[in-house]
């Protein structure tokens, strides 16, 4: 739906909508946006407590921040919480998503209740599963004493992987929402040629569904790797990044850095990483989905 | 799958996996409600998962007897200020985008557009230095100017979009018939554009009135508290009182859970535009 009726350019010019009527936004863009991008940039190179002056410090933050073990940790912790994200959420939202675009009653009722999650703020997500995580009043109480009574939150080998489901609980519906826009979008005649050709359930989702929805799946990718590699909200909420330091993924790890221990430069060294890290995963992705290799991959990957 | 073949047996562990992740969704939500509405006694004795012997409103009384209705109004103030600024200046700007055609409106485009790739956790510590040299820190007026600057990529990206289709002859007309360009973006622009507008401000309202970031670095008195950041406090000021944190929260998505009953096509679009394409 995107036709492009550019008007010739001779007309326009004379006659085209002042510049003036974009500043609005570009003032706010520009100065809250663009501004602080730039701006973290040149405070990765300051010392600064958050209530003085920042002061230069040359490449100093750099070196301490990037050769901290604990910010190795916390990158290394990042990796793990992106991929394991990615590998629950990707799957799940997929079949969800091919499960909602479905016509019959009763998944249009199951559409309505999955996509509840999407109505609550981080903070009353991470609140009501503290509770319903909680070993000694929430859920496990709900059994008979002794199942059940793992403490999620508590095991610093259990906690990231609490976080990481409760964190796909919040954004499995999002993405199954893609893929179901993606779905109905699927030309009923390719399904009708697959029937034709014998091909059973599996088979048409394999070879008509899944090569269909090839732009839905690098949309949604995109969205989810580099969307939770800057996650931060819903985390916070449930462990602050403990128990000791078990869930003190990167974006955590800075805004403890700057807002609790009041280094703004290391933590500004964290959040340039982030960007970064960011960037060069999206450009990554659209590179590998412009081309050809896209397909192969998913036909290697079903 | 599409469900248009007929002579199809019932996908049964399709069924089955989605009936799974309705409890898996449905479970939180009501356990949620269900203790909320327990006394606080009873929350410490009963299954949890099972409707209390004695259901008490208490808890809610509580939430509201400490100041809900502040932190709800500051939410309302904060979400329709920065909601109607983002709708106004982005349709203003998607007007010059569409329709100027000169190499500086494509290159603002552009520019506007590689906004969507900037996550704002990383920005926080700059907006945070802008914020308090400003001297804004701890206002709403505070939280009010990053939401709208970080909403205006997406809702450009989807107002541009929408403006695109309006035919170019209307335009033509309204300039024959000598109409300055605040009468076309009045009379021709905002009203063909109002689905545009309203899955932007729809999702926009959400994005606000969820928003935790923001309130978290940039305030701290109560006087000016939006609600996800009361929920936080909350948990800390009824400590022990479970039920009447979950009633905190319960409360605090109630106008969401409104909105949703009555606009669920409106939002479910709203949240997904700009990616769907």
């Amino acid at each position: 739906m995107t036709i492009d009726r550019r008007p010739g350019a001779a007309a326009t010019h004379r006659t085209g909508p002042p510049f003036w009527l974009a500043v609005p936004a570009l003032a706010f863009f520009g100065l809250f946006a663009l501004l602080p991008l730039g701006g973290v940039v040149v405070l990765s190179f300051m010392e600064w407590d958050g209530l003085g002056t920042p002061r230069w410090a040359g490449t100093e933050m750099w070196i301490d921040t990037v050769t901290d073990p604990d910010t190795r940790a916390a990158l290394w912790r990042t990796v793990v919480f992106v991929v394991v994200s990615y590998l629950f959420q990707a799957p799940v939202a997929l079949l969800l998503g091919v499960f909602t675009a479905g016509r019959q009653r009763y998944r249009a009722a199951f559409a309505v209740l999955y996509f509840l999650p999407l109505l609550f703020s981080s903070a009353a997500i991470g609140i009501t599963f503290r509770s319903l995580l909680d070993p000694n009043f929430g859920l496990s109480r709900a059994f008979s004493p002794g199942t059940l009574t793992t403490n999620w939150l508590g095991d610093p080998d259990l906690a990231l992987y609490a976080v990481i489901f409760v964190v796909g609980w919040c954004f499995v519906p999002f993405h199954a929402l893609l893929y179901q826009a993606g779905v109905r979008q699927i030309p009923a005649s390719l399904y009708e040629a697959a029937v034709l050709d014998g091909a059973g359930r599996w088979k048409q989702f394999r070879y008509v569904t899944l090569p269909q929805l090839r732009y839905t799946i690098v949309t949604s990718s995109t969205l989810m790797l580099v969307g939770s590699l800057t996650y931060f909200d819903l985390v916070f909420v449930l462990t602050g990044g403990g128990p000791g330091d078990a869930t003190r993924i990167l974006p955590l790890d800075m805004y403890l850095t700057g807002f609790r221990s009041y280094q703004m430069g290391p933590a500004s060294v964290i959040a340039v990483l982030l960007v970064v890290i960011g960037l060069g995963l999206s450009l990554f992705l659209s590179r590998i989905s412009g081309s050809g290799r896209m397909q192969s991959q998913q036909a290697g990957a079903a | 799958m599409s469900a248009r073949r007929i002579r199809e047996t019932p996908n049964v562990l399709g069924a089955l996996g989605g009936l799974v992740w309705v409890v898996v969704t449905i479970v939180p939500i009501y356990y949620l409600v269900l203790t909320s509405l327990r006394r606080q006694q009873d929350y410490y004795v009963e299954n949890p998962l099972l409707p209390p012997a004695d259901p008490t409103l208490d808890a809610y009384r509580l939430v509201l007897e400490n100041d809900f209705l502040r932190y709800l109004s500051n939410s309302l103030i904060v979400t329709v200020a920065a909601v109607v600024v983002i709708l106004a200046v982005s349709l203003m700007a998607s007007y010059y985008l569409v329709r100027a055609g000169t190499p500086l409106s494509r290159g603002t485009l552009r520019l506007v557009l590689l906004g969507l790739a900037i996550p704002v956790q990383a920005t926080i510590i700059p907006v945070y230095y802008l914020i308090v040299r400003l001297g804004l820190y701890d206002s709403l007026v505070a939280l009010i100017l990053p939401a709208i600057a970080f909403a205006i990529p997406i809702s450009v990206l989807i107002i541009v979009n929408f403006v695109r289709d309006i035919p170019a002859e209307l335009f033509e007309s309204m300039r024959a018939d000598g109409a300055g360009h605040g009468r076309i973006l009045l009379a021709l622009v905002l009203p063909l554009s109002r689905p545009a507008l309203l899955t932007v401000g729809i999702y926009q309202a959400l994005q606000v009135w969820n928003g935790f970031l923001f309130p978290l670095i940039l305030t701290q008195s109560s006087s000016v508290r939006v609600l996800p950041l009361s929920l936080w406090t909350y948990q800390g000021q009824f400590a022990v009182n479970v039920p009447a944190v979950l009633a905190a929260v319960t409360l605090s998505a109630l106008p969401v859970l409104a909105a949703f009953i009555v606009g669920r096509r409106q939002l479910v679009s709203g949240l997904t535009a700009g990616f769907g394409k």
